[in-house]
């Protein structure tokens, strides 16, 4: 598995057919969803500007077990509606419409203490820079037990073995050593595995990963994804992925989700999304790739245009000043997020389907 | 660690050697002078000689520098011509000292005990009601002279109201068992307790005037660092694994804050203990900046060197103590 940005993000065609039924089972109905996400809007309000609406209606599920991935580049929204969902949004210049329901609760309704009784217990997360995540003054093991002391009511005393548990599973070598570390005594691979254990530490239902390998090179990356992918699928937890690296979707998600301009655009599971992009937005994403058997001298091939370009989702398509393939009517109106073949699209003139 | 605790002292002697230098030339060369201040308008110059020939001030200047260092290396510092006259100069400071030490400690506890919780909450309510009234109080904390507040604590408190005492370490009349200087310490320790709550409550208003400008720095300094601490990645992560407020707070929030705000207390330190020039005089508290005071109206050169080279001596131990306390809570300094 190399789940970086110079692998090929097709996956092979062994683990195609049994992840591909696992999919179906999730899609048709096998279980409740876990997470069902409606209607997800987050404006901000500040003094003297413009109230900027960063998350406009985002629906999805995230069923059981499964992976779900939150694509995109920087500014769609994506961190926001993870936040949104965590409740960690500051208190002040925002609100947050819609439903997150979880179990049948919506959190949006939760009150401050509430929320805290289910966060980091039913619901973790894993940050983007674990340097910068893990405080600075605070011992690791501290850090992990003080999540087993606030949930499972244990004291610090019974909470450090389990932390030395914790920390060997995520694969820290000398555990007793580094639950005395500080943060700045860790390397940076050896820290994202450390805010892993702690997002673990109380067996979360749902666990939002928010780019945890951004800050990684690319050795790291790759380690820490397979470490995700089998902790998740070792104890059943959900995972949202959010990212803006196709090769890390590639090497982990069931279903995915690409977003632009606060909307999702485009929603399959990972073989169809990528044997297949329909919206140009997903295809440039995917065209854009550089690739290891291309050949030599032959050039990138950029999305042109960046986010600022984007027209007002409310009357025209946000992305249709940067699209390959624009028509008249992009311009004129919204496209609607239409649902076909367990496929999601917000087209007028989708990618070609070739199959 | 104690490489560089060493290596600082050194610097110290350095410091103290060149100030003593700089310090004795600079005294010399004030207007007046030791015999003017003594004798006043009714000196003759045969009295002025005889004096100046008696404390040895008829000298070339470096001729006095190296008797004055000589004496020093042996512990003498000379006598006060003006303070206490005849006592020994650094006798007169280490019986000042006590008092300058139990204002000073008194005025940062109160300093810290509102300037921390005060600090914190402003920045948690940050442009709010409460913020702005504390940013307002504190810069006018910074913004009256003490003198004035001094005078104007002392008109309420203690001559319209007459709950604390205007001025004094203590009652006279009090017949009360000296141990350490410490006056307040003392009364407990003998069980004095009249004497003790005496002495507290002399300590009251020279406290609250000297404790303005550190309370209002260490205020500042906290509310702008849990500002900062606030924004922190670390915060986001402890919030998201749903710890109480409170673990948030002293372990997360402030453990961090508390860093720079830790220098500044040092360094207030250091500052207060240097001398309370104006609250000791405005409250006639007998202790080292009082005598700085009137060492200095008088021209009594030989307290005058002990104080200022105590002072300086005093500030770089304060700082050194900072630098240790700091490695001793920030593990990123400790093991670098």
């Amino acid at each position: 598995m190399s789940p970086t940005t110079t692998a090929d993000p097709t996956p092979t065609d062994q683990t195609n057919v049994a992840d591909r039924d696992k999919a179906r089972r999730w899609r048709e109905g096998g279980s409740e969803p876990l997470l069902r996400v409606r209607d997800l809007r987050v404006t901000f309000q500040r003094q003297g500007q413009e109230p900027f609406e960063a998350v406009q209606g985002v629906s999805f599920d995230v069923h059981p077990g499964q992976t779900v991935g939150l694509v995109g580049e920087s500014g769609c929204g994506k961190s926001v509606t993870s936040l949104a969902i965590m409740g960690l949004l500051p208190q002040r210049g925002n609100k947050v419409t819609g439903t997150v329901d979880y179990e049948g609760t919506n959190l949006l309704d939760l009150s401050d203490q509430q929320m805290r009784d289910k966060r980091g217990k039913d619901i973790a997360m894993v940050f983007q820079d674990p340097l910068s995540s893990l405080n600075p003054v605070v011992p690791i093991g501290l850090q992990v037990t003080e999540v087993l002391e606030r949930h499972r009511g244990m004291s610090r005393k019974a909470a450090t073995p389990v932390a030395r548990e914790l920390l060997d599973r995520v694969g820290i070598p000398d555990p007793d050593r580094r639950l005395k570390d500080y943060p700045h005594q860790l390397s940076g691979g050896m820290r994202q595995r450390a805010l892993i254990a702690i997002a673990l530490a109380c067996q979360p239902r749902l666990l939002i990963a928010d780019e945890p390998t951004t800050a990684l090179d690319v050795t790291i990356q790759a380690q820490i994804l397979a470490l995700l992918k089998e902790l998740v699928e070792e104890s059943g937890t959900a995972l949202v992925m959010i990212t803006h690296d196709l090769g890390v979707v590639a090497g982990l998600c069931d279903e995915v989700n690409v977003l632009y301009g606060g909307r999702i655009v485009e929603r399959g599971d990972r073989h169809d999304l990528f044997a297949q992009p329909r919206h140009p937005y997903t295809h440039g994403l995917l065209a854009s790739i550089p690739r290891l058997d291309a050949p030599r001298g032959q050039r990138l091939t950029p999305i042109p245009g960046s986010v600022s370009d984007n027209l007002p989702w409310t009357s025209a398509c946000a992305f249709a000043p940067r699209c390959s393939q624009p028509i008249e009517v992009c311009t004129q109106k919204m496209p609607e997020l239409e649902e076909h073949h367990q496929r999601a699209l917000r087209c007028f003139n989708p990618v070609e389907a070739t199959r | 660690m104690l490489r560089f605790i060493v290596r600082r002292l050194v610097q110290m002697v350095g410091v103290l050697i060149v100030l003593s230098l700089l310090l004795f030339l600079w005294l010399r060369s004030l207007p007046g002078g030791t015999v003017s201040a003594i004798l006043g308008e009714r000196a003759t110059p045969a009295s002025r000689a005889a004096m100046e020939a008696q404390f040895g001030l008829d000298q070339p200047v470096w001729v006095q520098y190296a008797k004055f260092v000589g004496r020093v290396l042996q512990g003498n510092f000379g006598p006060s011509t003006a303070v206490l006259p005849g006592r020994d100069a650094l006798d007169i400071f280490l019986q000042r000292l006590p008092a300058t030490i139990e204002l000073s400690l008194f005025a940062l506890a109160i300093a810290v005990a509102l300037g921390i919780p005060l600090g914190y909450f402003a920045a948690r309510r940050k442009e709010t009601f409460l913020d702005n009234a504390s940013v307002v109080g504190s810069l006018i904390g910074v913004a009256v002279p003490v003198f004035f507040l001094g005078f104007l604590l002392q008109r309420v408190f203690a001559i319209e109201l007459g709950w604390l005492p205007v001025s004094g370490r203590q009652s006279t009349g009090l017949d009360a068992t000296r141990i350490t200087g410490f006056f307040v310490l003392d009364g407990i320790l003998t069980r004095e307790w009249d004497a003790a709550w005496d002495s507290f409550k002399h300590l009251i208003l020279p406290a609250v005037t000297l404790a303005t400008i550190p309370f209002a720095v260490v205020f500042r300094i906290t509310r702008a660092s849990v500002l900062e601490v606030l924004d922190e990645d670390y915060i986001r992560t402890a919030e998201s694994k749903g710890l109480t407020a409170r673990i948030i707070r002293g372990r997360h929030i402030l453990r961090n804050a508390m860093l720079p705000v830790t220098t500044t207390i040092g360094l207030q330190v250091g500052a207060l203990l240097a001398g309370a020039v104006l609250t000791e005089t405005v409250f006639g508290f007998a202790g080292v900046g009082d005598a700085l005071a009137t060492a200095f109206r008088l021209r009594d050169y030989a307290v005058l060197q002990v104080l200022i080279l105590a002072a300086a001596g005093i500030y770089v131990i304060v700082n050194l103590l900072v630098d240790i306390m700091y490695a001793v809570i920030d593990p990123r300094v400790r093991t670098r």
